[in-house]
This record gives structure tokens, C-alpha cells and sequence, in this order.
């Protein structure tokens, strides 16, 4: 029997340990382009700012791949699956045979045409791209970020830290338009604004401008000139799907998968932001590319690989992650329609920089988005996930200080002691 | 796997596993000079929650599928599948939080100085628990489960 996984990114990571806890023989052959051990991929931006050394960055110690019997083919690109001859076939001509086969090749940024852009640009998910944008910031003065979400404004934070002048370009009238709603987005817009990020919100760039070598500056559809040498384009990432391009797996967005994250082949499993899983909340597969549902899905992969039945129960979509000292957190259904079965309770100090906002539906909480103070925030991930009944309790789940005093025996020892 | 359980209805809430924790955590080990010389001062893992004639202690539960290891981004929480125990190794936390958000028993602390998390360890040095060993009522309980 031989594993093959494709990425060695978390969900690699996860697939491994949850291949090794049914199999202790088999051998793992892990193939990934990037030419490092696996790493905390959103480390990149604390690795930027100078905050973190590059062994820090490991995701697992270095002796994780020989004790779990893995062989690492590290720099080396799958390019093709041939799933009739269960094989891979690799950029340097090699081929790589497998019994089961993880597809976690994770995302790739996107980047749309922009006039004068060229390849004159840096993206921002790869411990490359950090690199990159480490060596941008010893020449160039002035930065333009092109996204005002997560990625962007963690690009934004640490070249800001390295002393440059960061101007941020977003589409949408708010930052964080994905995670977060509008107060929050306006909480950490001040706070970002306040250290000298310039924001520059409905509004895109039209034309990068560059002289007879490097970049000068851009010019922005509402007609302003920025003046820059540094562009870094962040406005997403997309599931990386060239090695299936020739094959028969079946693809929408992303990888399509079953309910025990196999693929339309038999054997060929998929997890991480490449694939397309359930959401928990919205009942719907989508891609959604969020760190520990990427570990979660490896690990259930990897059982179900190593002949476990276990079905994908489904994620919710959460993100913890702070600017210049506020924390936030957002998690489930952050912002939705008016119009929809939502009820929702919030209260705002934007002064102290602290929102707590609580989406409900019926008697279940939803979702949530906590900025300043988050103490506890996975009791509230428990009550979604576990789908208890919090009609009777919604002031004490209002409260900063989230206490389990508050509720009754039953839902406290369910909460403190069920699996 | 250990497992520590609390009984609420005979726990007095006399916070006598917190100190018992800070105790075992520090560089003496002795009560005394764990509170009164060592600085700063270890924090206690688990945490004693109360209202009224109400308490009961907290502290994690080793989950045998851990949210806040899913949620780690630094490899600084990782589930030893030998002993069962969810280890924090402090050293690589970044203080993201990731796993504050995560578990779903509200069971990883923060910090007092707020760069990083804290939580059980179930007392790698012995064989019941500190906070177990200093209940003076048996409402905390070790399990093997």
C-alpha cells in the first residue's frame, strides 16, 4: 500500500497523523512544489515583520516526517495524475505510483489583469512571497496593496512594521468584507488609519505606472495618483487546480468531494482549500479556505484513506487574528441579509476598540464576530457547533466574560465533558 | 487517557487547584516561594468558576480530536498520540489566539502577558495531577477514559 499526498501544507500535516492512527506500516510519500517542512502558512506575516526565526515556522519538528515513515520529495512539482495508471507524474520526468492518493495542493493567489502590472508584482501565502517582500522592503520606500482583506492587511501590518509607507486599495466600501461586518471593519479601519496605513476603500487601481526600470506609481479609478515602487496584490486565493486539469477527477470551484472527502475516483481523496466541503451552517459545499478546517479534513482524509468510514460532518468558517494589538475574531454567519431568519445583538464601544456581535437563528447561535475582547470565544464555538438551545441564555452569552455559571448543569457538563 | 473531571456538587470553590497548579509549575515547587518570590508568578492552567454556592474547576480535557490543534497555526499545540496528551509548547506559541477561539470548552487561557496561551498539561512529572491530589473534597476527579 502506498499514500501519496500532493501539498504539505496543514492538511498534509493532518492526513499524515490521521493515516498513521490506522496504519503504522505503509510508507507516505509526500510531493510538494514548495521546497520547505511544513510551516505555519499564516506565519509568513509575523516572519516578515521580523517577530519570528525560520525554525520557529515549523509546523511540526523536524524528525515528525522519519518517525511517521514519510519520504518527502520537497521543490518537486506534480504535473499530472494519471488515475488509471494510479500514478503521478512529476516536472522532472519522474513518476510516482500510489494506492491512495491526497490531493491537498491548497490555493494560489489570484491575480486579474491590470495595466502596466506585468510580473512587476509580489502575492503573499508563501514563505517565498515573505522572502520576497523582505527583500522589496530593503529598496523600496512606498507599498501598494492591492486587497483589504486578511492577507492584504497582514501584508499591509508587517511591511508598515518594516518601516514603509503602505497605501491599501479595496473594491468594497469596508475592509474585511469576507470575515467581518461593517463596525468591526470600521474598528480595525480606524485603528489602521490611527498608525498611518493609508486606506483608500471603493476604489481599485486603474494602471500601474512604471518608469524606465521599476514602478513609479498607480493610478486609482477615483483618479488619484499614488505614488509607489512596491505593489503586492492580495485580493484572494483561488484552489490550485493544475494537476487535474487532464485528469478525471470532476472540479467545480474546487476539488469535488464526497461526504468522506473522496473524490469521484476511488481512492483519490481531497482536502484543505483546494476542495470543495460542507459547511456546516449553510448546509452548502463550498471551498473555504480556512486553517483548521485544512487540518481537520486532512485528519478525517487520512483515516478514511487508511480504510476509516468517517464522515465529514462540516466546517465553519473562522478566523482569529489581530492588528496592532486588537484582537478579533469572527466565526460562522458574521453579516447576514436583513431579510433572512437572523436575529442579531451587539454592543459597540468603538472608542475601546470593542464589539461583541451574536447572530441567531431560532434558539441557536449562529455566529459571532468579537473584536477587543475574546476570552473564552470557543464556548461560543461549542454552542454552534454542538447546536444547543441558547434562547434562555443569550444575556449570558452577550456578557465579556463568558462564564459557565450561566446555564444549567445539563448544557454546562455537555459542554465541560462530551466528546 | 487521564482525564480530569470536576463534581460541582461538592466542589466548595476554596481555589485550592489553582494554587496546587501554580505550585507544580514553578521553578521551586513550593507554595511559598512560588507565590511570593518567583516573579512572574506561574498562572494557574485550569480555573475555578463561581456564582453563588455554584463552583466547579476547568481545565482541558485532552480531547482526542482537539479543536485548538486543528486551529494552531504555529505547531505550538500538538496531540501526542502516544500518551494522549495535548501538549502547549510555549516557545512557538505567537499568541493568535486561533485556539482561545477554537475550544469548544473554553479551557486555553490567555496569558497575563498576553503573548501567548496556557493551559493543562495534566502534570507530566506525576502520576495524579497536582490539582487532583490537592481537592480537599475528591470533587476533582482523574479518570482514565
Amino acid at each position: 500500500m502506498q499514500y501519496v499526498i500532493v501539498g504539505n501544507g496543514v492538511a498534509a500535516i493532518g492526513a499524515i497523523e490521521g493515516i498513521r492512527r490506522r496504519d503504522r506500516e505503509n510508507p507516505i510519500t509526500v510531493i510538494s512544489a514548495e521546497p520547505y517542512l511544513a510551516y505555519g502558512r499564516p506565519l509568513i506575516a509575523n516572519f516578515l515583520r521580523g517577530a519570528l526565526s525560520k525554525d520557529l515556522l515549523l509546523l511540526r519538528e523536524e524528525s515528525f516526517y522519519e518517525k511517521n515513515n514519510v519520504k518527502l520529495l520537497l521543490g518537486r512539482k506534480a504535473v499530472r495524475l494519471d488515475e488509471d495508471k494510479r500514478e503521478l507524474s512529476l516536472e522532472n520526468g519522474d513518476s510516482v505510483p500510489f494506492d491512495k492518493l491526497l490531493v491537498a495542493t491548497g490555493g494560489k493567489p489570484f491575480v486579474p489583469p491590470i495595466v502596466g502590472l506585468g510580473d512587476n508584482y509580489h502575492t503573499f501565502t508563501t514563505l517565498k512571497d515573505a522572502r520576497g517582500l523582505e527583500e522589496m522592503s530593503r529598496t523600496v520606500k512606498v507599498a501598494l496593496v492591492i486587497g483589504g482583506g486578511l492577507i492584504g492587511l497582514k501584508a499591509a501590518e508587517s511591511l508598515h512594521d518594516r518601516g514603509l509607507r503602505i497605501h491599501v486599495v479595496e473594491l468594497a466600501d469596508r475592509i474585511l468584507s469576507a470575515s467581518f461586518d461593517e463596525v468591526a471593519g470600521r474598528i480595525i479601519y480606524n485603528r489602521l488609519n490611527q498608525v498611518g496605513i493609508g486606506l483608500h476603500l471603493k476604489n481599485t487601481v486603474e494602471e500601474v505606472i512604471s518608469g524606465r526600470e521599476w514602478i513609479i506609481g498607480a493610478r486609482l479609478k477615483s483618479g488619484e495618483m499614488v505614488e509607489c515602487q512596491g505593489v503586492v496584490v492580495a485580493i484572494g486565493v483561488v484552489p490550485d487546480l493544475e494537476l487535474l486539469k487532464d485528469s478525471g477527477i470532476t472540479c467545480n470551484r474546487g476539488v469535488v468531494v464526497d461526504d468522506f472527502l473522496e473524490t469521484n475516483i476511488e481512492g483519490v481523496y481531497s482536502a484543505g482549500d483546494v476542495a470543495e466541503t460542507k459547511d456546516m451552517l449553510l448546509g452548502e459545499k463550498r471551498v473555504t479556505p480556512i486553517w483548521p478546517n485544512a487540518y481537520s479534513q486532512g485528519l478525517l482524509a487520512g483515516q478514511n484513506m487508511a480504510g476509516a468510514q468517517k464522515s465529514y460532518e462540516g466546517s465553519i468558517a473562522m478566523n482569529s487574528i489581530a492588528f496592532y494589538g486588537i484582537p478579533t475574531i469572527s466565526m460562522g454567519i458574521t453579516n447576514p441579509p436583513a431579510d433572512g431568519p437572523y436575529r442579531i445583538r451587539s454592543v459597540v464601544n468603538e472608542e475601546r476598540s470593542v464589539y461583541r456581535k451574536l447572530v441567531f437563528q431560532d434558539e441557536y447561535l449562529k455566529g459571532a464576530v468579537l473584536v477587543g475582547k475574546i476570552e473564552r470565544a470557543g464556548l461560543l464555538t461549542g454552542f454552534i457547533k454542538k447546536h444547543i438551545a441558547v434562547r434562555e441564555y443569550e444575556d449570558a452569552l452577550m456578557k465579556d466574560e463568558l462564564t459557565l455559571t450561566d446555564f444549567p448543569k445539563n448544557v454546562r457538563q455537555e459542554i465541560l465533558y462530551s466528546d | 487517557m487521564k482525564r480530569i473531571s470536576c463534581k460541582e456538587e461538592v466542589c466548595i470553590g476554596c481555589h485550592l487547584c489553582e494554587i496546587a497548579c501554580v505550585t507544580e509549575h514553578s521553578r521551586s515547587k513550593d507554595v511559598v516561594k512560588a507565590y511570593k518570590e518567583e516573579s512572574p508568578r506561574p498562572t494557574p492552567r485550569n480555573m475555578v468558576e463561581e456564582e453563588g454556592a455554584l463552583s466547579f474547576s476547568v481545565a482541558c480535557r485532552h480531547c482526542d480530536e482537539p479543536s485548538c490543534v486543528e486551529a494552531c497555526i504555529a505547531g505550538a499545540m500538538v496531540k501526542d498520540y502516544e500518551t494522549g496528551v495535548v501538549k502547549h509548547q510555549p516557545e512557538k506559541c505567537v499568541g493568535c489566539w486561533s485556539c482561545v477561539m477554537a475550544c469548544p470548552r473554553g479551557a486555553v487561557k490567555i496569558d497575563p502577558s498576553k503573548t501567548r496561551v496556557i493551559k493543562c498539561d495534566l502534570c507530566p512529572d506525576r502520576e495524579v495531577p497536582a490539582c487532583v491530589a490537592a481537592c480537599p473534597n475528591r470533587a476533582l476527579i482523574c479518570e482514565e477514559k
